[in-house]
């Protein structure tokens, strides 16, 4: 059931990066900056590409899905026009997320007031 | 010329300074606390009604200082000087709190000490009969702190269990010749100590070494141990700090155990969000205003040591991997009775 | 001496440790498990709902992770999501909706400094080092397999 599955694989993968922050004592930014590196290794190995079809969204929410869909969107685009969809595929694959938290984030800014 | 001093670096005073008054305005979370009682005003709102979290420790910084003035019957043409202090950077609540009071203004920055550093000028000024009466203000609010320090209020992290909470107060005190004391009978700067503690999370272990120096060398000045004083105060050091202050005291030969509590400890109940106990400029203002003036006027404590802690550093240094240099100042105040002698 | 030497530094860390509460790992990796788990399980149930119209895997996805954006700066506008990164640390910073949270925070709390060097120049305090490190890595990982290919 891919509900379950992407329960248990986003659950780990959170976990996963609060066991890190626990033994390391880096800031929390640091593991955020960390999760979507590592998500673009593991996209460029082809391991994440297998868990995204394995998990859904378990995969694909977690930060480590950012680089992922990073790497897919410059792998895509150097296939099509070569070596300078480096250059291009990143910000296409990305951009919906991207914009999302510009045109979010600023309008919750201008809605409301932290609370404290 | 005759030095009031006593031991390396301890001052006395011949002739006592008094603690005339003394005034706590708290926000929210400190008003629900074990102190809710000792306090002069309570705001139900961090904002205290205002439009920013600066403009409301500014606000309440102010408040604290007119209550203070009013219960000692005085008003601002009595007052010679007036010191304050609080965290943020270019200690801007004390600067703007100072604008509204036409009295000579000295702005003070200690970290989380500057109430016992405040105490020591301050007390300074009257016995050298400098001034006829000294006021003296720190602040320190959650939110402003928060977001100077660590991250924006409403960032999702987990605080780790060495942090502290900062406490949303502001407390002032007048300093004048007679009144109903308690009364300071001296006074010990502290010097700056660094063991090399880098975690800006773990400001109880940076500042204890501080701590204990201070105590030490009060005690050795004073020729005195530490039962007598009914109480030791320090200012913010909370569960970890408490541990390794009276654990390095008693490699020294000196036992605090149970003559020692921490404001930082008893400002919150105990709760998983406060971590290891309050911070800030006004957790030992607040517990000096709210507990120990009115216990001594009591007659409940005779002698205490009020010894406020701070940690020196800026999330600048932090980052640049230095280490946190911390210092701590004592005050020693007296209740006047037949068995304490003046 | 003011100024701890090299020795007592390291006896004093030793001392700090010892006198430190453990982190409770095991605790906060449950929590972690939980609480991303279920942001996982509402994005799943996002996508699905999406996937049912019949759109592209890709498409979907990319739905998917800016209505879970909207989501994670909604309840960081409600003042709820800080809560919820308080106890469950990772749990809630790992989900994309963590990211979100990241964007807000600050964007809300420098408006008080302006809306241009206020808010959206602090807009990127968290999020602006995420961005950058994951298109060098990105960049870089795409680079390799693109040498590697030939």
């Amino acid at each position: 059931m891919i509900y379950i599955r992407a329960f248990i694989v986003g659950g780990i993968l959170c976990a996963l990066a609060q066991v890190v922050l626990d033994s390391t004592k880096v800031n929390p930014a640091v593991i955020m900056v960390s999760a979507a590196c590592t998500g673009a290794i593991l996209s460029g190995l082809g391991l994440y590409g297998t868990l995204v079809s394995y998990a859904g969204a378990g995969a694909a929410v977690p930060l480590f899905g950012f680089g992922h869909t990073l790497v897919q969107g410059m792998m895509e685009d150097v296939a099509k026009e070569g070596w300078f969809g480096l250059f291009t595929g990143g910000f296409r694959a990305s951009s919906a997320a991207l914009t999302g938290a510009v045109v979010f984030g600023y309008l919750m800014a201008v809605l409301f007031n932290p609370k404290g | 010329m005759k030095f009031s001093r006593q031991g390396n670096s301890t001052v006395v005073f011949p002739v006592m300074p008094v603690v005339r008054s003394s005034a706590c305005v708290v926000g929210p979370r400190e008003g629900k606390g074990p102190l809710r009682e000792g306090f002069d005003l309570i705001h139900e709102d961090t904002l205290a009604g205002r439009t920013s979290w600066e403009k409301a420790e500014s606000l309440m910084l102010r408040q604290s200082l007119d209550i203070a003035l009013a219960k000692a019957g005085l008003d601002e043409t009595q007052i010679d000087f007036l010191l304050a202090g609080d965290l943020l950077n270019q200690i801007i609540s004390a600067n703007f709190m100072a604008r509204e009071f036409d009295v000579p203004f000295i702005g003070l920055y200690g970290a989380c000490s500057t109430m016992a550093e405040g105490l020591i000028i301050a007390s300074m000024l009257v016995a050298g009969g400098f001034a006829r009466n000294a006021a003296l203000a720190v602040s320190s609010h959650h939110d402003t702190a928060e977001r100077q320090y660590r991250y924006p209020t409403e960032f999702a992290y987990m605080r780790t269990p060495t942090s502290q909470w900062t406490v949303t107060a502001a407390c002032s005190t007048v300093i004048g010749v007679t009144g109903d004391g308690p009364w300071i009978e001296g006074v010990t700067a502290g010097r700056v100590q660094d063991n090399g503690v880098t975690d800006a999370n773990d400001m109880g272990s940076a500042m204890a070494p501080a701590f204990a120096d201070t105590v030490w060398r009060h005690l050795q000045d004073m020729s005195r141990k530490p039962e007598d004083y009914d109480l030791i105060l320090s200012g913010d050091l909370g569960k970890i700090g408490s541990l390794l202050a009276r654990e390095l005291l008693r490699k020294k030969g000196v036992d605090i155990e149970d003559r020692h509590r921490d404001a930082g400890l008893l400002i919150y109940e105990d709760r998983p969000e406060i971590g290891a106990g309050g911070s800030g400029c006004a957790c030992s203002a607040a517990v000096f205003s709210a507990m120990v003036v009115p216990s001594m006027r009591r007659g409940e404590l005779k002698r205490v040591l009020f010894v406020a802690t701070g940690a020196l550093h800026s999330p600048i240094t932090c980052q640049q991997g230095e280490s946190i240099p911390s210092i701590a100042h004592a005050v020693s105040l007296v209740w006047r009775s037949e068995e304490v002698k003046p | 001496m003011p100024r701890a030497n090299t020795r007592e530094k390291e006896a004093y860390r030793k001392l700090s440790i010892k006198a430190s509460p453990p982190r409770s790992v095991l605790r906060n990796a449950v929590v972690a498990f939980l609480v991303g788990g279920a942001i996982c399980l509402v994005g799943q149930i996002v996508l699905s709902w999406i996937s049912s119209t019949g759109i592209g895997r890709v498409q979907a996805l990319s739905r998917t992770q800016t209505i879970m954006v909207f989501l994670g700066a909604f309840f960081t506008g409600l003042g709820l999501y800080d809560k919820l990164g308080g106890v469950a640390g990772m749990g809630a910073a790992i989900p994309i909706t963590g990211f979100a949270n990241s964007i807000v925070s600050p964007a809300m709390e420098f408006k008080r400094e302006g809306f241009v060097l206020g808010v959206s120049a602090r807009m990127f305090q968290v999020a602006g080092p995420v961005i950058v490190y994951s298109f060098i890595a990105s960049l870089l990982v795409s680079s390799a397999a693109l040498i590697l290919a030939r």
